[in-house]
């Protein structure tokens, strides 16, 4: 499955990471999705979370390597 | 479309990641002009707090020059800046934490002839002025223009707020009708102010800016919010829009601003 947006989020920090995603999704149409790369650790344990508390669904959570695939549905 | 740069999602990181404000309330701030009356205790914390909040264009009306007195609470101003137009001080402070947004500096008394033309093209105002006479000219002028605005008033160790959306909740005449007279006022030189409760006033006029232009939360309308910080108690009174109202009611008697006895303090400012 292929997103409408992707973005490369690895070596962004919070909250940094968190504000682009808000930004990308801001810019998208609802039901959209939105494919992001974050970094294990405090990325992967914030973004998704706080992407969901705004009524955004989590779609997909992989562990690649040492980085994430997650994707986003805009609500 | 909401487009940040990468700076500027940086420096506005924490609004962005608010779910009230978000990109979109982040563009709102920066597509926003605000007035700021009065570069004093109160227009201090107010005019830092919206330059470091991207407020886009920032007015700053002060006729003032920097004094030694001013800096127990005008905290905008720095002892290097003594003798100095207080709007060129504040200016560059706002500048200075903020190079994206645009200020303009007004170095005059507001009076009723000049007041109109000051206000107009802003989209909030917001009154940190020191004397009776200037809040009421500035209610007037601001529901005449139907120009939301929050007035702020400090004094010893007492403050007091209340934000007007004019033809929506109540104004300042609605439950103040007239400045009283000034000898009934307490002189300035005799009543002090404690330093701090400045910042502690302008820096809620300030969030009510940023709530108004956001659109996040609900305003102080039709509520005076006053504070004695000698013992910490907040108070909230309700007050109501009133169809009796000498300026926003039914039948307005005022239809021209006033030019009143601005019997000046640097007490608030
Ligand atoms: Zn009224």
């Amino acid at each position: 499955m292929k997103a409408d947006r992707f973005e490369d989020l690895s070596g962004v920090r919070c909250p940094l990471n968190y504000a682009k995603t808000k930004m990308l999704l801001s810019n998208m149409e609802s039901g959209q999705t939105l494919e992001i790369i974050l970094d294990d650790g405090p990325p992967i344990r914030n973004v998704p979370g706080s992407v969901q508390q705004e009524g955004h669904v989590i779609l997909c959570q992989e562990k690649q390597g040492d980085q994430w695939n997650v994707v986003i549905k805009k609500v | 479309m909401v487009q940040l740069t990468d700076t500027q999602l940086d420096r506005y990181s924490r609004h962005i990641i608010l779910q009230e404000v978000g990109p979109e309330g982040q563009e709102k701030l920066m597509n926003a002009r605000v007035l700021v009356i009065g570069a004093g205790g109160l227009g201090s914390p107010i005019a830092l707090y919206l330059a470091a909040a991207g407020v886009g264009c920032i007015g700053i009306v002060d006729a003032d020059v920097v004094e030694i007195s001013n800096l127990q609470r005008q905290v905008i101003h720095f002892s290097s800046d003594m003798q100095r137009p207080k709007v060129e001080s504040a200016a560059e402070k706002m500048r200075a934490i903020n190079p994206d947004i645009e200020v303009n500096t007004y170095k005059i008394y507001l009076n009723a002839s000049n007041i109109q033309e000051i206000i107009s093209g802003y989209d909030f105002v917001l009154d940190g002025t020191d004397n009776f006479a200037t809040k009421f000219l500035i209610n007037d002028a601001c529901v005449m223009a139907g120009l939301p605005f929050s007035h702020g008033g400090i004094l010893r160790f007492d403050g007091q707020t209340m934000t007007v959306l004019p033809g929506h909740s109540s104004c300042y005449r609605c439950s103040f009708r007239q400045p009283p007279p000034p000898d009934a006022v307490p002189s300035c030189s005799q009543a002090g102010v404690l330093g701090a409760i400045a910042g502690m006033l302008g820096t809620i006029q300030a969030a009510e800016a940023l709530k108004f232009i956001t659109g996040a939360g609900t305003l102080l309308t039709d509520t005076l919010l006053t504070f004695d910080a000698k013992n910490m108690h907040f108070r909230r009174v309700s007050l109501k829009k009133r169809s009796d109202c000498p300026l926003c009611g039914e039948n307005p008697t005022l239809h021209e601003l006033e030019e009143g006895d601005r019997a000046t303090c640097d007490l608030s400012a």
